[in-house]
């Protein structure tokens, strides 16, 4: 598969990493107004490297993903700027059918709710080796012969009695397996994972976590997670991108962040977590709540809730800061809230 | 959160079938899903009891017989010693009005199409004795305040509030009749990482305040052992484990109770390399058909014979201070929770 893509996108400069997002803008168009969902978003990553891209609900960071893999709604999507290089390609630029190559060869992705991301009226096995039918041509029965293998490679016991069975008939977490199996088909460079067990208990959160990490081994993917519960994050990340408000608001090694966070949204997160030490007391929590992407505040995204604020934070967006070669905060303060360092 | 030896609840034997049947005409009963298969517990005055467990577990069914939604298969619920399962009409209704929900889902357990003062007055119209007429719209914007919405949104409509204030409606609405138990079916797990510690703020003050018992049901251990006096771990229509937080979480000693708690990410990476974790294989059986014996045999590394012929009673074990559910059960040392 390496050499189908780098004729086709091999063309280009590589300097910087596997997949760079650079500075993208997206926006809605809604008939209540410009809903600017992701605004000047940067991070890459590299095969074999895991990012965490953390943020609540609203945070742009489905929308961020949504774009890399091309499945934007467009409208009431809009790319406003920005590049997204892949081996040093601007993939905004290709034509459809070369993404179309990119998207499962290159790329691919796994949905949050296994159940709806699949169709209702296929067997799973038919939907699997329908990834090599389409981009590879394979035959139905040598690409039925890959789909098993592919269940078995993703531990789904009896992986011959069950591909032909429907979606109703897996329980979640084998469903998420088979979510995995149909995107790892083709051997992408890079996986991106949104919200992959969040729909799941946590002892099935715990397998397929597993499962994703030893994929990640075989193969050396770049592995894109998106995520907002800090504990995933702390288990398996290698760099953290936190997103609030359309924009990265600190970038660091997972390490540096959660030992000394240099946002104080970072912070608020990490300290509202629960602790065995503070039990009894009050939990420390963010006050108010995430912005409206209609009505974003002015100058920082965060200052309306932030204990550090200034009168600069009302009227100057942060710039992304840079602390110490890759680590990152879009903080005014950020040597403030670092040197306070945790509660 | 002080909690005194005074009970206000007690589960005693409680199980709920639910038949499956076959055929269109003529139903035959050909089995049952065990959702709630033999629970006892006590609840005190001020308490918080946690309960914890995979979906499909049985905790919501648990919920609803506690509320009285469901009639139980056998079994009782006594609140201040009266039987709620036996409770009918009139009886049941001043019953209904001392325990009380908080839904999971604040999107939607609230009517779109009625006012923020109609969604938390409606108790008053079904219990006019609590307040009269005249003093609702005033008691309404008491329980705002109280969740800490401000009164003056008593006319608005669910949609023009977020998440987390949805919850708080919610609250308002539970609390409106004054009760003495609310039960709190996964309260957080839809809001957003930082309404989170917001609500649960909220539950503690007023538990406080107003001297509640909680029922607190959620699969985020974390949470559940930041506000539970005692917790107790659910598998297949079961308890297995019951204890103080600090027994359950420092020295659990059921081999489901370990799992659950290892499988529990740690929200910080150090050391995460040589951390020891459980990993379970499979998914939870079926509770229509679930293993003979101790229900969690079949996933269990520690499973014998024993285990197969005889079902676990939920007792005090040798060498541990409160009630596992294990043939075999041993403390040991879970690092990862919480």
């Amino acid at each position: 598969m390496t050499e189908v893509l780098s004729e086709q996108v091999g063309s280009g400069s590589r300097s910087g990493a596997l997949l760079e997002v650079d500075n993208l803008h997206v926006e809605f168009h809604t008939r209540a107004g410009v809903a600017k969902a992701v605004n000047g978003v940067t991070y890459s990553v590299d095969a074999g490297e895991t990012l965490a891209v953390l943020g609540e609900s609203g945070s742009g960071k489905s929308v961020t993903a949504q774009t890399i893999m091309g499945i934007l709604d467009m409208p009431p999507g809009k790319i406003t700027g920005g590049e997204i290089r892949f081996r040093g390609v601007d993939l905004l630029k290709l034509p459809e059918d070369q993404r179309r190559k990119i998207r499962g060869e290159g790329i691919s992705m796994v949905f949050q709710d296994a159940l709806s991301a699949l169709n209702p009226v296929f067997p799973v096995g038919w939907q699997i080796a329908e990834m090599f039918r389409m981009h590879r041509g394979t035959s139905r029965a040598e690409a039925k012969k890959k789909a098993i293998e592919l269940m078995d490679r993703v531990r789904i016991p009896a992986a011959k009695d069950r591909v032909n069975d429907f979606p109703h008939q897996f329980s979640g977490g084998m469903r998420q397996r088979i979510m995995i199996a149909m995107a790892i088909a083709l051997d992408p460079e890079i996986l991106i994972a949104d919200e992959p067990t969040t729909a799941l208990d946590v002892t099935v959160q715990a397998q397929i976590m597993e499962l994703l990490a030893e994929l990640q081994r075989e193969s050396n993917m770049g592995l894109i997670l998106i995520t907002h519960d800090l504990g995933v994050v702390a288990d398996v990340a290698d760099k953290i991108a936190v997103m609030y408000g359309g924009r990265i608001v600190e970038h660091a090694e997972v390490h540096d962040l959660y030992k000394n966070p240099a946002h104080p949204y970072s912070k608020g997160l990490l300290e509202s977590i629960p602790r065995v030490d503070h039990k009894g007391q009050e939990l420390y929590a963010i006050k108010g709540m995430p912005p409206n992407l209609l009505e974003m505040p002015s100058g920082c995204a965060f200052h309306p809730r932030c204990p550090y604020r200034r009168e600069t934070c009302e009227t100057d967006v942060p710039p992304l800061y840079t602390i110490s070669g890759t680590r990152g905060s879009a903080c005014h303060y950020w040597r403030e809230v670092i040197d306070e360092g945790q509660r | 959160m002080k909690a005194s030896a005074e009970s206000i609840l007690e589960v005693r034997d409680l199980v709920k079938h639910f038949p499956l049947t076959q055929g269109i005409i003529v139903k035959r009963q050909i089995g049952a899903i065990k959702a709630v298969d033999g629970v006892s517990f006590d609840l005190h005055r001020g308490e918080t009891l946690g309960i914890v467990g995979e979906s499909g577990c049985g905790k919501s069914t648990l919920a609803k017989l506690l509320m009285a939604l469901e009639r139980p298969t056998s079994g009782s619920v006594r609140i201040h010693g009266k039987d709620i399962t036996k409770a009918k009409g009139a009886e049941l209704k001043r019953m209904r009005r001392n325990i009380q929900m908080v839904m999971q889902d604040p999107y939607t357990s609230l009517n779109p199409r009625m006012t923020v003062g109609d969604i938390v007055g409606e108790p008053f119209e079904i219990h006019p004795d609590v307040a009269p007429k005249g003093d609702r719209r005033r008691r309404v914007q008491e329980l705002l305040e109280v969740v800490g919405l401000n009164p003056d949104h008593i006319n608005r409509y669910p949609h023009q509030f977020s998440g987390g204030q949805r919850q708080r409606i919610g609250i308002a609405r539970g609390l409106a009749l004054q009760p003495e138990i609310i039960i709190c079916d996964e309260p957080v797990s839809a809001l957003d990482v930082s309404i989170q510690a917001q609500v649960m703020n909220l539950l503690e003050r007023l538990q406080n305040e107003f001297g509640l018992s909680y029922i607190f049901i959620a699969h985020d251990l974390s949470v559940v052992r930041h506000i539970s006096d005692r917790v107790a771990v659910m598998y297949l229509g079961k308890i297995v484990e019951l204890g103080t937080d600090s027994e359950i979480y420092d020295s659990p000693t059921h081999p489901y109770t370990q799992a659950l708690l290892s499988a529990v990410p740690v929200p910080d990476p150090e050391g995460r390399e040589t951390r020891q974790r459980i990993i379970l294989q499979g998914d939870p059986p079926s509770p229509a058909n679930p293993p003979s014996g101790c229900h969690f045999r079949t996933r269990c590394w520690k499973a014998q014979d024993i285990c197969a012929q005889q079902v676990p009673v939920l007792e005090r074990r040798p060498g541990s201070d409160h009630p596992s559910a294990c043939h075999f059960a041993e403390v040991r040392d879970v690092v990862n929770a919480q």
